[in-house]
């Protein structure tokens, strides 16, 4: 049974990292560059972990802008929706791995994610409306060899582990300057 | 001075050691700083029972004999418990341990009485000595109490409560500040939903007659966190989860993650802790019915969580007057000058064999899920002390 996750590997750097913290600190880079109106393009490639500079096998780039009806020229998705795809990759690996490591086959997971948004706070229109997302609703539809109620234990299981999740649930202290 | 054995201690972990020292007659003497049971007359809540019915409670000499098997013996019925249990068992009362060091025969003890010698020490100082309380930036309006200081909702200051943890201590005090008049918001993060009863049994007598308390520490998958359990959200008498506080009025927000700016920051989060609650309930369940050979019993509605339950709660509006930590506890080895407690403050022990003669009792999980209650004490005395009388006889 396999659904491609390599649980074991996980497990043995559980193990490793339980013993060496300081080999346990990530961070995550990425570098953006303005280009015009609204839109941004942000670069990822490399990032340091296990003690060392790492990298991905490639960069990946991505554009930010705001669609038409924001009177731009929609170069990309907006950035609040970049978060939809932190969240939805963030939970979707932790299903498959969670599964993997319960013996569970996946047939198909797919997830629908909305962010409810009230732009009044963004565009200063409403002083009581804060910026960002005001709720956040997943929904998962998978397909696996278990029960409904292994699943939802699978679900569950994800959002525990999620790295986004908890950002996106609690507050981060966040530090911006200019250089 | 000098004993064979040092128990440091005189709660129900080391008057359950003495029983067994003294049945294997080896000479030793039971320290303790206050007087025997001194956490449960000295650091308890007026109000608090035992989670364990009367039945389950006993103690090696002495078992519950009233007229009310199942009901839950309040904090004067424990302290009688533990003076019976005490009364052959050789404790030195008024007796403060405030180091333990290796020495060429074992070990040397500074106490308030003055230095005991010891070949074998047995650490039986409690599982709680100290409430946990998170450093956070409290506004000093705001009062905030622990477990160990509080013993009623009438000294707390009026308004609002915020009790932050929802295992047995928070959702207990939740409960009866709650009926007091004030009004409170109980922040949860992980928690153990457990009914008072399921199919006409406590869930106590389940756990104790479906073999989950005898699952051993060393066939536990992750014992790391079944240490770190919370206590389940039980109370004497009637089911107190998180849908029964919140019938009560009491409202429920996410885990705390900070205090910022005067404002509590709670978790986003609550809706999955619930579901994860429910969900091992749930298994909980169905061990039991496998047990039992039966189909399902009744199961229970799914934690009620707000739509949209508040995250940020402003402590310097005067809606809260106090806050309540019920945040857990953690022992206290501040005493322990032997390189045995790892970064995080926990004893490094194997089923309470901590090495070089030297052991511990009273633990949470120290040899079995049992562990972690009353009646637990007496399987793990009887090996941990068994432990320790052969290695007097191989050395």
């Amino acid at each position: 049974m396999s659904n491609g996750v390599n649980v074991q590997a996980l497990l043995d750097a559980r193990e490793v990292l339980k013993g060496a913290p300081e080999a346990a600190q990530f961070t995550w880079r990425a570098s953006s560059k303005w280009q015009h109106g609204v839109h941004s393009t942000t670069k990822i490639e490399k990032f340091f972990g296990l003690g060392q500079e790492q990298s991905h096998k490639n960069e990946s780039v991505f554009e930010a802008d705001h669609p038409a009806i924001f009177a731009a020229e929609d170069n990309g998705i907006t950035p609040i929706e970049y978060l939809l795809v932190g969240l939805a990759g963030c939970l979707t690996a932790g299903v498959a791995s969670v599964a993997q490591n319960r013996g569970i086959k996946l047939n198909s997971v797919e997830a629908s994610v909305e962010g409810g948004h009230d732009i009044r706070g963004i565009l200063g229109a409403d002083p009581d409306v804060r910026n960002g997302f005001n709720d956040i609703k997943v929904v998962f539809t998978i397909d696996a060899d278990a029960s409904p109620a292994d699943i939802e234990a699978l679900v569950a299981q994800s959002q525990k582990r999620s790295a986004v999740f908890d950002a996106l649930t609690n507050p981060t202290n966040v530090t911006v300057e200019v250089a | 001075m000098y004993v064979t054995t040092a128990v440091i201690g005189a709660g129900h972990a080391g008057l359950a050691a003495s029983h067994f020292l003294t049945a294997a007659s080896v000479d030793h003497v039971v320290l303790e700083r206050g007087e025997v049971a001194n956490s449960w007359r000295h650091e308890r809540w007026d109000s608090l029972r035992l989670l364990t019915p009367n039945w389950l409670s006993r103690l090696p000499g002495a078992a519950y004999e009233g007229p009310d098997p199942d009901g839950y013996a309040d904090m004067g019925e424990v302290v009688d418990l533990l003076e019976r249990s005490a009364k052959d068992v050789p404790v030195r009362t008024g007796v403060n341990v405030t180091s333990v060091r290796r020495s060429p025969e074992g070990y040397t003890l500074t106490t308030s009485e003055g230095p005991i010698r010891a070949r074998t020490v047995v650490i039986a100082s409690g599982a709680c000595n100290r409430p946990v309380m998170p450093a956070f930036d409290v506004p000093a309006r705001v009062e905030q109490v622990t477990p160990f200081d509080y013993r009623n909702p009438s000294r707390l200051p009026d308004g609002g409560v915020l009790v932050v943890g929802a295992s047995a201590t928070g959702v207990q005090l939740a409960a009866e500040i709650q009926r007091s008049g004030r009004p409170v918001v109980l922040s949860a993060g992980e928690h153990v939903r457990m009914p008072r009863v399921y199919r006409d049994r406590d869930v106590l007598w389940w756990m104790h007659h479906a073999g989950v308390w005898a699952q051993r520490y060393d066939e536990l998958d992750d014992l790391t966190r079944a240490r770190r359990l919370p206590s389940p959200q039980l109370v004497a008498g009637s089911t107190l989860d998180l849908n029964a506080l919140t019938s009560m009025g009491v409202e429920l927000v996410g885990r705390l993650s900070t205090i910022r700016d005067g404002a509590a920051l709670f978790s986003g989060g609550l809706r999955n802790v619930a579901a994860l609650a429910d969900l091992k309930l749930n298994r909980l369940l169905d061990t039991f019915d496998e047990w039992a050979g039966t189909a399902p019993g009744e199961r229970h509605e799914p934690t009620r969580v707000p739509a949209s339950a508040r995250w940020r709660l402003d402590l310097r509006s005067g809606e809260i007057g106090s806050i309540v930590w019920a945040t857990g506890f953690r022992p206290d080895y501040s005493w322990l000058d032997v390189p045995v407690v790892d970064e995080k403050g926990a004893l490094v022990h194997d089923g309470g064999v901590v090495g070089d003669g030297l052991y511990a009792l009273g633990l949470p999980v120290l040899r079995r899920r049992g562990s972690t209650f009353i009646c637990g004490i007496e399987d793990d005395a009887r090996d941990v002390i068994g432990h320790l009388v052969q290695g007097l006889k191989s050395a």
